[in-house]
């Protein structure tokens, strides 16, 4: 195991962070823009958490039967849509609440990753390639820390092209009217309830994709202990990345490097408090939700349809 | 010939009673048809399932029902996971009755169970008499603080109760473990750090004539007394009027934030409750074994109970009952754990489809 602090003294935290912040984001951000997506149509699905965990069993199963990790994400990919699907035609049904779908769909999808993925503890499936960004550096510690995945750059890349699409595209556009004023895309003679089925299932697939990366990728093997509310949190993050794709990215960049926090000042000897160092990100998100929210007033970019079943 | 007028009348009145009750058990009926059968669904979808993963469903049912109430042994069972389940019940169940879905009665239950074990610790050698009031005390303030703040943060800054309460419970499970490994562990708990022993005296016994212990009992009279409390006083109609028009509740001069806030203190009290039965009737300190999922279970059964704290106590019955038999199925059939998780999720996600038929099934004719 490299420990940065051998050469880099106390720089191995900021570097161990950022490192940590290129790592760890990637699955914040892929379910922070399936959510960002999903609430655009004026929906909200909780159970991305359940989705991700899915997601990283099915995609660690398949990778590991099909012996390439691509067929991992494909699958991953697929079995979030099925979870969006379920979620979004729920929904459809009068009088069916959708937070309340979503915290159930997290306690299931949960317990059957639980459940079909006892097999899937031992094996080793291979797992996502790394991209080299550290060449430029003779320092190992460095090039081991900006080792990053073409995964998390397609989310990088992701990001302004779905916040573009949004914008500038019909759909983006029909996406949302449907989320901001049902009534009004209904008389345009759009059918509400299949539009925002389909953003959750555009919102299931990439959360679906986000799950895989944590089995694929990094940590990079399947436990049970694999997600620790990182579903949760992403939700939480679009609020505070205000339904923006890019605000969502910087937002997941924060938090990677927020939940790598705790690791970075063990591996330089700071240890007593490392229980406590691990609800950083937990903390990070409580108190940015505090800061960003209001009681007086709703931030103007909320998808008006949020208020309106509230 | 005559019939004297008292008889008639007391004909009359007899039927008029008759029909109110069928009216009143009718309406029962109709309010319950939905759950029932989105109870009946999921155990079908749940066969479908077992049947897929290799074993017969018949089987499986037949060994739940075994695990879950087939026995005394297994009945006594199913109690003792049901008390803690009737807590953490009320700590969704009651906020819910105010229009706030909170989630995070996990958070309440450890932190909870850690402040039962920690006073322990300064009142060593004190009398019973002393202690286990102490422990339920430390307990009910810890968690009431927990979910507390999720109310007053909701109140005071608009946050969503939702996220914030589950991060409180990631927090509040941090900071357990934290206190667990650091400043309260007994140098003794080797394998599993845990606070010290809190002293043979002090745990709580058994119910008269039974392996259950007081919990249960515990978790009877809160929702005995949160049913008092939501349905039949001022301040449960107040509450109950919060949930159901926030501003017209709040233009009749009700003092909504207090509601609230109070509201998700006595929530988080029962969840806090929760973790000191599990410290003081089973595990005789504060250790790992708090987390055993009983703060999420608690969240179905008060969607089960349909937030009704009288409805909380047969549910969390019927959930410690499937939680007890996960480890016969285990045993059994070679099931993973986690199967009994899986039919609660299903169990879940169909009730909540189930929701929109709630107040189509018509039993009654329709007045003209």
């Amino acid at each position: 195991m490299s420990d940065p602090t051998v050469t880099l003294g106390l720089w191995g935290v900021p570097l161990a962070i950022l490192g940590g912040a290129l790592r760890v984001s990637a699955p914040f951000l892929f379910v922070s823009l399936g959510e960002c997506i999903t609430e655009k149509s004026g929906r909200v699905n909780l159970g991305l958490e359940g989705t991700l965990v899915m997601g990283a069993m099915s995609g660690y199963g398949a990778s590991l039967w099909s012996g390439s990790p691509w067929v991992g994400v494909a699958v991953a990919g697929a079995v979030g849509a099925a979870f969006g699907a379920l979620h979004g035609w729920l929904c459809g049904r009068p009088k069916v609440n959708d937070i309340a779908v979503g915290i159930a769909m997290m306690l299931f999808g949960i317990g059957l990753a639980f459940f079909l993925g006892k097999p899937l503890i031992q094996p080793t499936a291979p797992r996502l390639p790394a991209l080299s960004l550290g060449f430029f550096s003779d320092i190992p510690q460095v090039r081991s820390a900006l080792q990053v995945n073409a995964l998390f750059l397609a989310g990088v890349v992701l990001a302004p092209c779905l916040r573009w699409g949004l914008l500038r595209t019909r759909w983006g556009l029909i996406l949302r009217t449907v989320g901001e004023s049902a009534e009004a895309a209904r008389a345009m003679g759009y059918d509400v309830n299949r539009v925002r089925l389909w953003a959750t299932v555009a919102g299931g697939v990439l959360a679906g994709i986000g799950g895989s990366f944590l089995s694929l990728f990094y940590p990079g093997s399947y436990n049970e202990g694999l997600s620790s509310g990182q579903g949760l949190m992403a939700v939480a993050l679009v609020i505070f990345a205000r339904w923006d794709p890019v605000r969502c990215l910087y937002a997941s960049l924060l938090f990677g490097g927020a939940t790598a926090l705790g690791p970075a000042l063990q591996s330089v000897g700071v240890t007593s408090g490392y229980y406590l160092f691990n609800a950083t990100p937990y903390a990070l998100t409580l108190g940015i939700m505090i800061l960003s929210s209001s009681a007086k007033r709703t931030s103007v970019d909320l998808p008006a349809e949020l208020i309106a079943q509230r | 010939m005559t019939v004297s007028a008292p008889v008639v009348s007391d004909i009359a009145s007899g039927s008029r009673r008759l029909w109110a009750l069928r009216e009143r058990s009718l309406g029962w009926l109709e309010e319950l048809l939905p759950t029932l059968a989105a109870i009946l669904i999921s155990l079908l979808l749940f066969g479908v399932f077992v049947a897929l993963a290799g074993q017969s469903p018949l089987a499986v049912y037949a060994e739940m029902y075994r695990g879950a109430f087939g026995t005394w042994f297994s009945i006594q069972n199913s109690l003792l996971r049901a008390a803690p389940l009737m807590l953490t019940g009320l700590c969704t169940a009651l906020p819910a009755r105010l229009g706030m879905i909170i989630i995070g009665g996990e958070g309440a239950l450890v932190v909870g169970g850690l402040a039962a074990g920690a006073v322990t610790i300064p009142l060593h050698g004190a009398p019973p008499a002393v202690v286990i009031p102490a422990m339920m005390l430390a307990s009910m303030l810890a968690g009431g603080l927990w979910i507390g703040a999720a109310g007053a943060l909701k109140i005071l800054r608009g946050v969503n109760e939702t996220i914030s309460s589950l991060l409180l419970a990631y927090i509040g499970i941090a900071l357990f473990n934290h206190l667990v490994e650091g400043p309260l562990r007994d140098p003794a708990s080797l394998n599993k750090p845990s606070t010290p022993d809190i002293g043979e005296a002090n745990m709580l016994g058994n119910l008269p004539g039974m392996d259950v212990h007081w919990g249960l009992a515990f978790g009877v009279v809160m929702c005995l007394v949160c049913h008092l409390l939501m349905e039949h006083s001022v301040f449960g109609f107040a509450a109950r009027m919060v949930g159901g028009n926030p501003r017209a509740a709040r233009l009749s001069g009700l003092g909504v934030p207090r509601l609230v806030i109070l509201t998700c203190c006595i929530a988080g009290a029962a969840a806090g409750l929760a973790g000191m039965v599990e410290v003081a009737a089973i595990h005789g300190k504060a250790n790992a074994s708090l987390l055993a999922g009983y703060g999420y279970a608690g969240i179905l059964v008060a969607f089960l109970a349909n937030h009704s704290a009288l409805g909380i106590l047969p549910v969390a019955v019927l959930l410690g009952g499937i939680s007890a038999s996960g480890g016969l199925l285990q045993r059994t059939f070679g099931l993973p754990d986690a199967a009994v998780n899986v039919l609660q999720g299903i169990l879940f996600v169909v009730l909540l489809g189930s929701q929109t038929y709630r107040g189509r099934v018509k039993l009654r004719r329709s007045p003209r």
